[in-house]
Protein backbone atom coordinates (compact mmCIF):
# COMPACT_ATOMS: atom_id res chain seq x y z
CA UNK A 1 0.00 0.00 0.00
CA UNK A 2 1.31 3.46 -0.85
CA UNK A 3 2.40 5.97 1.78
CA UNK A 4 -0.41 8.19 0.44
CA UNK A 5 -2.99 5.52 1.29
CA UNK A 6 -1.50 4.74 4.72
CA UNK A 7 -1.58 8.41 5.71
CA UNK A 8 -5.16 8.95 4.65
CA UNK A 9 -6.33 5.94 6.65
CA UNK A 10 -5.53 7.89 9.81
CA UNK A 11 -8.33 10.30 8.90
CA UNK A 12 -11.74 9.54 10.40
CA UNK A 13 -13.87 10.62 7.42
CA UNK A 14 -17.20 10.28 9.24
CA UNK A 15 -15.91 12.55 12.01
CA UNK A 16 -14.80 15.14 9.42
CA UNK A 17 -18.24 14.95 7.79
CA UNK A 18 -19.95 15.41 11.18
CA UNK A 19 -17.83 18.51 11.87
CA UNK A 20 -18.75 19.87 8.42
CA UNK A 21 -22.45 19.42 9.25
CA UNK A 22 -22.04 21.24 12.58
CA UNK A 23 -20.35 24.11 10.70
CA UNK A 24 -23.22 24.11 8.19
CA UNK A 25 -25.70 24.39 11.07
CA UNK A 26 -23.76 27.34 12.52
CA UNK A 27 -23.68 29.13 9.16
CA UNK A 28 -27.46 28.66 8.81
CA UNK A 29 -28.06 29.90 12.37
CA UNK A 30 -25.77 32.95 11.96
CA UNK A 31 -28.33 35.32 10.35
CA UNK A 32 -30.82 34.59 13.19
CA UNK A 33 -28.75 36.80 15.52
CA UNK A 34 -29.50 39.80 13.28
CA UNK A 35 -25.96 41.21 13.37
CA UNK A 36 -24.28 41.82 10.02
CA UNK A 37 -20.79 41.07 11.40
CA UNK A 38 -21.93 37.76 12.94
CA UNK A 39 -23.63 36.78 9.67
CA UNK A 40 -20.51 37.57 7.66
CA UNK A 41 -18.25 35.56 9.99
CA UNK A 42 -20.59 32.58 10.29
CA UNK A 43 -21.33 32.54 6.55
CA UNK A 44 -18.04 33.32 4.83
CA UNK A 45 -15.55 32.57 7.62
CA UNK A 46 -17.09 29.13 8.05
CA UNK A 47 -17.22 28.63 4.25
CA UNK A 48 -13.44 29.08 4.14
CA UNK A 49 -12.98 26.64 7.07
CA UNK A 50 -15.25 24.07 5.40
CA UNK A 51 -13.43 24.43 2.05
CA UNK A 52 -10.02 23.93 3.71
CA UNK A 53 -11.35 20.88 5.60
CA UNK A 54 -12.66 19.30 2.38
CA UNK A 55 -9.44 20.09 0.49
CA UNK A 56 -7.19 18.65 3.21
CA UNK A 57 -9.22 15.69 4.47
CA UNK A 58 -11.19 14.58 1.39
CA UNK A 59 -9.03 15.77 -1.55
CA UNK A 60 -5.77 15.12 0.39
CA UNK A 61 -4.20 18.20 -1.14
CA UNK A 62 -1.62 18.25 1.66
CA UNK A 63 -0.43 14.81 0.49
CA UNK A 64 -0.15 15.83 -3.17
CA UNK A 65 3.09 17.17 -4.62
CA UNK A 66 3.89 20.67 -3.42
CA UNK A 67 3.52 22.15 -6.90
CA UNK A 68 -0.17 21.24 -6.83
CA UNK A 69 -0.65 23.57 -3.86
CA UNK A 70 1.41 26.25 -5.65
CA UNK A 71 -0.76 25.81 -8.75
CA UNK A 72 -3.97 26.27 -6.74
CA UNK A 73 -2.56 29.29 -4.91
CA UNK A 74 -1.53 30.84 -8.25
CA UNK A 75 -5.10 30.52 -9.52
CA UNK A 76 -6.40 32.19 -6.35
CA UNK A 77 -3.92 35.04 -6.86
CA UNK A 78 -5.22 35.41 -10.44
CA UNK A 79 -8.70 35.77 -8.93
CA UNK A 80 -7.50 38.55 -6.63
CA UNK A 81 -5.76 40.31 -9.53
CA UNK A 82 -8.97 40.13 -11.54
CA UNK A 83 -10.95 41.52 -8.62
CA UNK A 84 -8.48 44.34 -8.00
CA UNK A 85 -8.35 45.27 -11.68
CA UNK A 86 -12.07 45.22 -12.43
CA UNK A 87 -13.74 46.23 -9.16
CA UNK A 88 -13.20 50.02 -9.54
CA UNK A 89 -15.21 49.97 -12.79
CA UNK A 90 -17.93 47.71 -11.42
CA UNK A 91 -18.37 49.08 -7.93
CA UNK A 92 -18.40 52.81 -8.66
CA UNK A 93 -21.61 54.36 -9.94
CA UNK A 94 -19.89 57.37 -11.48
CA UNK A 95 -16.44 58.65 -12.37
CA UNK A 96 -14.72 61.20 -14.60
CA UNK A 97 -17.00 61.77 -17.62
CA UNK A 98 -19.17 58.68 -17.00
CA UNK A 99 -22.13 57.59 -14.95
CA UNK A 100 -24.33 54.49 -14.69
CA UNK A 101 -27.88 55.92 -14.65
CA UNK A 102 -29.58 52.52 -14.62
CA UNK A 103 -27.72 51.42 -11.49
CA UNK A 104 -28.27 54.77 -9.77
CA UNK A 105 -32.01 54.40 -10.39
CA UNK A 106 -32.06 50.75 -9.31
CA UNK A 107 -30.22 51.53 -6.07
CA UNK A 108 -32.51 54.48 -5.35
CA UNK A 109 -35.54 52.24 -5.90
CA UNK A 110 -34.09 49.55 -3.61
CA UNK A 111 -33.30 52.15 -0.93
CA UNK A 112 -36.82 53.59 -1.22
CA UNK A 113 -38.37 50.13 -0.92
CA UNK A 114 -36.22 49.35 2.14
CA UNK A 115 -37.15 52.68 3.72
CA UNK A 116 -40.81 52.07 2.97
CA UNK A 117 -40.60 48.62 4.57
CA UNK A 118 -38.97 50.00 7.71
CA UNK A 119 -41.60 52.76 7.94
CA UNK A 120 -44.36 50.18 7.61
CA UNK A 121 -42.78 48.17 10.44
CA UNK A 122 -42.70 51.22 12.69
CA UNK B 1 2.60 11.96 -9.76
CA UNK B 2 0.41 9.78 -12.05
CA UNK B 3 -0.69 11.54 -15.24
CA UNK B 4 -4.41 11.13 -14.46
CA UNK B 5 -4.12 12.75 -11.05
CA UNK B 6 -2.07 15.63 -12.46
CA UNK B 7 -4.69 16.09 -15.20
CA UNK B 8 -7.52 16.33 -12.64
CA UNK B 9 -5.60 18.93 -10.62
CA UNK B 10 -5.00 20.85 -13.84
CA UNK B 11 -8.73 20.78 -14.64
CA UNK B 12 -9.46 22.06 -11.14
CA UNK B 13 -6.94 24.88 -11.58
CA UNK B 14 -8.80 26.04 -14.69
CA UNK B 15 -12.13 25.64 -12.88
CA UNK B 16 -10.92 27.92 -10.06
CA UNK B 17 -10.43 30.69 -12.62
CA UNK B 18 -13.85 30.08 -14.19
CA UNK B 19 -15.82 29.98 -10.93
CA UNK B 20 -13.51 32.52 -9.30
CA UNK B 21 -14.19 35.05 -12.03
CA UNK B 22 -17.92 34.46 -11.78
CA UNK B 23 -18.07 34.66 -7.98
CA UNK B 24 -15.65 37.61 -7.90
CA UNK B 25 -17.92 39.52 -10.30
CA UNK B 26 -20.95 38.63 -8.20
CA UNK B 27 -19.24 39.90 -5.01
CA UNK B 28 -18.35 43.20 -6.71
CA UNK B 29 -21.95 43.82 -7.78
CA UNK B 30 -23.35 42.60 -4.46
CA UNK B 31 -21.15 44.97 -2.45
CA UNK B 32 -21.77 47.98 -4.67
CA UNK B 33 -25.45 47.73 -5.52
CA UNK B 34 -28.24 47.62 -2.96
CA UNK B 35 -30.65 46.26 -5.56
CA UNK B 36 -28.79 42.94 -5.36
CA UNK B 37 -29.52 42.63 -1.63
CA UNK B 38 -33.21 43.24 -2.22
CA UNK B 39 -33.36 40.54 -4.90
CA UNK B 40 -31.31 38.08 -2.81
CA UNK B 41 -34.00 38.18 -0.11
CA UNK B 42 -36.18 35.97 -2.34
CA UNK B 43 -33.87 32.93 -2.45
CA UNK B 44 -34.88 29.92 -0.36
CA UNK B 45 -32.27 29.25 2.32
CA UNK B 46 -33.71 25.95 3.65
CA UNK B 47 -33.46 24.48 0.15
CA UNK B 48 -29.88 25.74 -0.25
CA UNK B 49 -28.95 24.29 3.16
CA UNK B 50 -30.52 20.94 2.25
CA UNK B 51 -28.48 20.81 -0.96
CA UNK B 52 -25.33 21.66 1.02
CA UNK B 53 -26.08 18.70 3.31
CA UNK B 54 -26.62 16.47 0.26
CA UNK B 55 -23.31 17.49 -1.36
CA UNK B 56 -21.29 17.17 1.88
CA UNK B 57 -22.74 13.69 2.39
CA UNK B 58 -22.01 12.68 -1.20
CA UNK B 59 -18.42 13.88 -0.70
CA UNK B 60 -18.18 11.56 2.32
CA UNK B 61 -19.32 8.64 0.13
CA UNK B 62 -16.78 9.61 -2.57
CA UNK B 63 -13.86 9.60 -0.14
CA UNK B 64 -15.04 6.31 1.43
CA UNK B 65 -15.11 4.88 -2.11
CA UNK B 66 -11.55 6.07 -2.62
CA UNK B 67 -10.54 4.41 0.65
CA UNK B 68 -12.14 1.13 -0.48
CA UNK B 69 -10.35 1.38 -3.85
CA UNK B 70 -7.01 1.89 -2.07
CA UNK B 71 -7.73 -1.34 -0.18
CA UNK B 72 -8.35 -3.10 -3.50
CA UNK B 73 -12.06 -3.65 -2.79
CA UNK B 74 -13.57 -2.65 -6.15
CA UNK B 75 -17.20 -3.68 -5.50
CA UNK B 76 -17.25 -1.71 -2.23
CA UNK B 77 -15.77 1.32 -4.01
CA UNK B 78 -18.43 0.91 -6.73
CA UNK B 79 -21.22 0.84 -4.15
CA UNK B 80 -19.93 4.06 -2.55
CA UNK B 81 -19.73 5.69 -5.98
CA UNK B 82 -23.35 4.73 -6.63
CA UNK B 83 -24.29 6.38 -3.33
CA UNK B 84 -22.37 9.48 -4.47
CA UNK B 85 -24.29 9.33 -7.75
CA UNK B 86 -27.51 9.19 -5.71
CA UNK B 87 -26.39 12.39 -3.96
CA UNK B 88 -25.86 14.05 -7.35
CA UNK B 89 -29.35 13.02 -8.50
CA UNK B 90 -30.89 14.30 -5.26
CA UNK B 91 -29.05 17.62 -5.62
CA UNK B 92 -30.25 18.12 -9.20
CA UNK B 93 -33.83 17.10 -8.29
CA UNK B 94 -33.95 19.59 -5.40
CA UNK B 95 -32.46 22.31 -7.61
CA UNK B 96 -35.10 21.61 -10.28
CA UNK B 97 -37.91 21.99 -7.75
CA UNK B 98 -36.36 25.19 -6.40
CA UNK B 99 -35.99 26.74 -9.86
CA UNK B 100 -39.53 25.74 -10.79
CA UNK B 101 -40.87 27.57 -7.73
CA UNK B 102 -38.75 30.65 -8.44
CA UNK B 103 -39.61 30.83 -12.14
CA UNK B 104 -43.34 30.44 -11.30
CA UNK B 105 -42.98 33.39 -8.92
CA UNK B 106 -41.60 35.43 -11.82
CA UNK B 107 -37.88 35.32 -11.00
CA UNK B 108 -36.22 34.35 -14.29
CA UNK B 109 -32.68 34.78 -15.61
CA UNK B 110 -33.75 38.12 -17.14
CA UNK B 111 -35.41 39.49 -13.97
CA UNK B 112 -32.35 41.57 -13.04
CA UNK B 113 -28.64 41.49 -12.32
CA UNK B 114 -28.91 39.28 -9.24
CA UNK B 115 -31.08 36.68 -10.94
CA UNK B 116 -28.75 36.59 -13.97
CA UNK B 117 -25.84 35.78 -11.66
CA UNK B 118 -27.95 33.38 -9.61
CA UNK B 119 -29.05 31.23 -12.55
CA UNK B 120 -25.66 31.42 -14.29
CA UNK B 121 -23.61 30.46 -11.22
CA UNK B 122 -25.99 27.79 -9.91
CA UNK B 123 -26.62 26.52 -13.44
CA UNK B 124 -22.91 26.22 -14.26
CA UNK B 125 -22.41 24.41 -10.96
CA UNK B 126 -25.34 22.08 -11.69
CA UNK B 127 -23.80 21.26 -15.09
CA UNK B 128 -20.60 20.25 -13.26
CA UNK B 129 -22.69 18.07 -10.92
CA UNK B 130 -24.35 16.35 -13.89
CA UNK B 131 -21.02 15.85 -15.71
CA UNK B 132 -19.45 14.39 -12.55
CA UNK B 133 -22.43 12.09 -12.02
CA UNK B 134 -22.21 10.69 -15.57
CA UNK B 135 -18.45 10.07 -15.29
CA UNK B 136 -19.02 8.48 -11.86
CA UNK B 137 -21.31 5.86 -13.40
CA UNK B 138 -18.55 4.76 -15.81
CA UNK B 139 -15.95 4.67 -13.03
CA UNK B 140 -18.36 2.70 -10.77
CA UNK B 141 -19.00 0.17 -13.56
CA UNK B 142 -15.25 -0.50 -13.86
CA UNK B 143 -14.82 -0.52 -10.07
CA UNK B 144 -17.40 -3.33 -9.69
CA UNK B 145 -15.16 -5.38 -12.05
CA UNK B 146 -12.04 -4.41 -10.06
CA UNK B 147 -10.72 -2.48 -13.07
CA UNK B 148 -9.08 0.97 -13.22
CA UNK B 149 -9.51 1.50 -9.47
CA UNK B 150 -7.17 4.52 -9.53
CA UNK B 151 -9.98 6.40 -11.31
CA UNK B 152 -12.07 6.29 -8.12
CA UNK B 153 -9.66 8.75 -6.55
CA UNK B 154 -9.67 10.97 -9.67
CA UNK B 155 -13.46 11.34 -9.86
CA UNK B 156 -13.43 11.85 -6.07
CA UNK B 157 -11.02 14.81 -6.32
CA UNK B 158 -13.25 16.38 -8.97
CA UNK B 159 -16.36 15.74 -6.87
CA UNK B 160 -14.87 17.35 -3.76
CA UNK B 161 -14.03 20.42 -5.84
CA UNK B 162 -17.67 20.64 -6.99
CA UNK B 163 -18.57 20.43 -3.29
CA UNK B 164 -16.16 23.29 -2.43
CA UNK B 165 -17.68 25.52 -5.14
CA UNK B 166 -21.12 24.97 -3.59
CA UNK B 167 -19.71 25.69 -0.11
CA UNK B 168 -19.01 29.24 -1.39
CA UNK B 169 -22.14 29.58 -3.53
CA UNK B 170 -24.40 28.74 -0.57
CA UNK B 171 -23.55 31.76 1.64
CA UNK B 172 -23.26 34.08 -1.35
CA UNK B 173 -26.67 33.28 -2.82
CA UNK B 174 -28.70 32.16 0.22
CA UNK B 175 -27.33 33.62 3.46
CA UNK B 176 -26.01 37.13 2.65
CA UNK B 177 -29.39 38.88 2.29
Amino acid sequence: MSQHAETEHHINYVKVWAILLVLLAISVAGPMFGHKAVTLVTAFGIAVVKAVMVARNFMHINLARRYVTYLMMTMLVFMLLFFAGVSPDVMKLAGHNWVKPAWVEANAAADAAAGHGEAAHE
Amino acid sequence: MPTGRLAVWWVIASEIVIFGGLLGSYIMYRLAHDAFAAAAAHTMMPIGATNTFVLLTSSLFAVLGHQAAEQGDGPKAGRYLLLTFGGALTFVAIKSIEWTIEIREGFTISSGGFWSFYYTAAGLHALHVIAGAVIMLFVARDAFRNRELHRVELIGIYWHFVDIVWIFLFPLLYIAK
